[in-house]
């Protein structure tokens, strides 16, 4: 059947896994979730049956469960425990291998990865995360080539959300929990009568494979189930932020004795800023061999929450741990806004979730941001 | 500049770090090539006297001969590295330090009169001023040869004193404390071992010391909230660095307590 942008079609099962097979055949490596270790994570897969079948999440602060699910649904579990951010930003990149040729250097650009990635599978508001990093790493006035290229060469399967997990607000950041840009493809899972998904075309380069799959073209019926199941999503966040007005709440109350109350009980391990889909900041490290005629720069992860990350000369500039944290959460939510035109935070629950003391940042953000009494 | 002159010395520990450079199989011939190793018991009798651009010292102080041959180490480097838990913090051996040590002694020992320790095991710093110090039980051989390549060129070397969980993240790991109710010292812990323990499913152990900004308090309110008692939280603090503030004081709240 004829696709384009916006065209809907149905596939079963058997043509889910021959999308995923075209897409293998056209060159790209699949990325999807795989349950291990009692989370869902991503990998490597080579078609649907290394999928989560059957397997649902349990997610609130500080706390991350499987439980199995009634039905043999692949995508019924929220979001995986980390983002897709390392797909296009590794946690490590060699940058430049500088050698010594008697009294000259050479430089030597480190080499991109060869083969393109097809993501299979990110929720919608991994999708929206995708778009805040395209604004800060691609679009804007200094684009970094690596991420460019990477993101330029990928394939986005988004799924769109039938489970929210008790930490989801995509709603209140408007971000899900049905995708509506920044895809190839979109996909509905439907279990009921048969299992079936509601393919959403995003692009050309989405309309095209699609065309070669032999989809169906869905009938109000399917398309009236999908819309169902979302808004049913939609009604089941685990959280809400209040974002009325919440830039000048945060930033007018700087000084909220509640920044004291959860300097108090923040670890300042970093795992929210590492588990965020949109947090970016890198460090650049030089190390040398031991002979000194090579040097290599790496770009590796780094956290606000790190002590050394706000270092200048003589010290740094955060050094209690309310001044990490503050400076955490007025970015992502508030100053985020002025210097990117966006939200930094998509809604996806992972940095409460993942904060091994269980702190909750739409809790801590209603707080500071309430009337003083 | 001539060739750069290597000692390597053992106070109290268990050899495991000095091990670690012995064990860098692939590079051993970049080090001979860049340095003269010219002190180094472990791996020959043959000894060179000094002094030494670089010292590298493994183990604590826990007896007035080695108080003084510690002072000894310092006037003949230019430099002094020391490596590994028990030269950065005291080591296992610390533990002495909150006990009674005479007693101890008795119950280890048949003839205790013949033996001539220090009360406390203590880290090389204590002693003498130290140029950097190497975290670690036992030390990273990648963080080792970076180390010693920075000094050999005169920079600050590319070690990052973070928590363990950020490079736990950066693996891929599943946090095992999240997801399995493990308790993991990860947050609080230096960084440097790649999260080793929560890779393979455990909780870490803090060898490598309490991170720059470690904040064991919160923690293991966390951790007492999940249901982790008071004597297991002790033990866990009370390893390889139970000297290492902070670790030592959050360990003696739960000391004895259930
Ligand atoms: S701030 Fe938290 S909820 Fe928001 S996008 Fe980041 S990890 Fe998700
Ligand atoms: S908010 Fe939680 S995850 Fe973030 S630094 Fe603090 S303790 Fe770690
Ligand atoms: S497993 Fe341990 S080191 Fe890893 S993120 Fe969890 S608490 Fe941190």
């Amino acid at each position: 059947m004829q696709c384009s942008p916006g065209s809907q079609s149905v596939l079963d099962a058997g043509g889910f896994e021959r999308l995923l097979a075209l897409l293998r055949s056209d060159g790209f490596v699949l990325v999807g979730p795989i349950a291990r270790d009692g989370a869902i994570q991503l990998s490597a897969i080579t078609g649907i049956e290394d999928l989560p079948r059957g397997v649902g999440d349990e997610q609130s602060p500080g706390r991350y469960r499987l439980r199995p699910r009634e039905d043999d649904a692949l995508f019924g579990w929220a979001v995986p425990s980390q983002p897709w951010k390392k797909q296009f930003l590794p946690s490590r990149l060699d940058l430049v291998h500088i050698r010594r040729k008697g009294s000259a250097l050479e430089v030597e650009p480190a080499a991109a990865e060869a083969n393109p990635i097809a993501i299979i599978g990110a929720r919608p508001c991994e999708v929206a995360a995708m778009r805040v990093q395209d604004g800060v790493l691609r679009d804007g006035p200094h684009p970094d080539s690596d991420y460019a290229a990477r993101r330029e060469a990928a394939f986005v399967l988004a799924v769109n959300c039938g489970t929210p997990s008790g930490t989801c607000f995509c709603v209140s950041m408007d971000t899900g929990p049905r995708a509506k840009a920044g895809f190839d493809l979109a996909a509905t899972e439907l279990m009921e009568p048969n299992h079936r998904f509601l393919i959403e075309v995003g692009s050309d380069a989405g309309a095209r494979v699609l065309e070669r799959v032999a989809a169906t073209p869905a009938t109000d019926g399917d398309i009236a189930a999908a819309a169902d199941l979302v808004a049913g999503a939609a009604q089941k966040m685990g959280r809400a932020l209040d974002n009325k007005g919440l830039t000048e709440r945060l930033l007018g109350n700087l000084e909220h004795p509640r920044w004291d109350d959860v300097a108090e009980r923040c670890v300042g391990c970093g795992n929210c800023t590492l588990a965020c889909p949109t947090c970016f900041c890198t460090n650049v490290e030089d190390s040398s061999n031991l002979g000194g005629d090579v040097a290599t720069r790496t770009r590796t992860w780094d956290s606000c929450f790190a002590l050394d990350f706000a270092y200048i000369h003589g010290g740094s500039v955060r050094p209690t741990l309310r001044a990490r944290y503050r400076q955490w959460l007025t970015h992502k939510l508030a100053t985020w806004v002025e210097q990117f035109g966006t939200s930094g935070c998509v809604g996806c629950g992972r940095c409460i979730t993942w904060c091994p003391v269980g702190i909750d940042l739409t809790v801590e953000a209603g707080a500071v941001g309430e009337a003083r009494g | 500049m001539g060739r750069a002159r290597l000692a390597v010395w053992k106070f109290a520990s268990c050899d495991g770090c000095q091990l670690s450079l012995l064990d860098c199989e692939d590079e051993l011939l970049d080090i001979a090539g860049a340095v003269d190793i010219v002190h180094f018991l472990e791996a020959s009798s043959h000894v060179e006297p000094g002094p030494y651009d670089l010292s590298i010292v493994e183990g604590s102080v826990t007896t007035p001969k080695d108080a003084a041959r510690i002072q000894h180490v310092r006037e003949v480097s230019k430099a002094v590295v020391t490596i590994g838990a028990c030269a950065t913090a005291g080591g296992i051996q610390a533990l002495r330090n909150f006990a009674d040590h005479a007693e101890m002694m008795r119950a280890v020992y048949a003839n205790p009169q013949y033996i001539e320790t220090l009360a406390t095991s203590t880290p090389i710093a204590a002693h003498i001023p130290v140029d950097f110090e190497l975290r670690g039980c036992p030390i990273d051989k990648g963080q080792l040869l970076q180390v010693i390549g920075a000094f050999l060129l005169g920079r600050k070397p590319p070690i990052r004193s973070h928590s363990t969980c950020m490079e736990c993240k950066a693996r891929g790991n599943v946090c095992v404390t999240v997801a399995h109710g493990t308790p993991c010292l990860g947050p609080v812990t230096h960084a440097g071992c790649g999260a080793l323990c929560p890779t393979y499913h455990r909780g870490c152990y803090g060898c490598f010391g309490p991170s720059d900004a470690a904040r064991p308090a919160a923690l293991v309110r966390d951790l007492l909230e999940r249901g982790v008692e008071r004597p297991e939280l002790y033990r866990l603090l009370s390893n390889f660095n139970a000297a290492a503030e902070p670790f030592r004081t959050e360990a003696e709240r739960h000391d004895g307590q259930d």
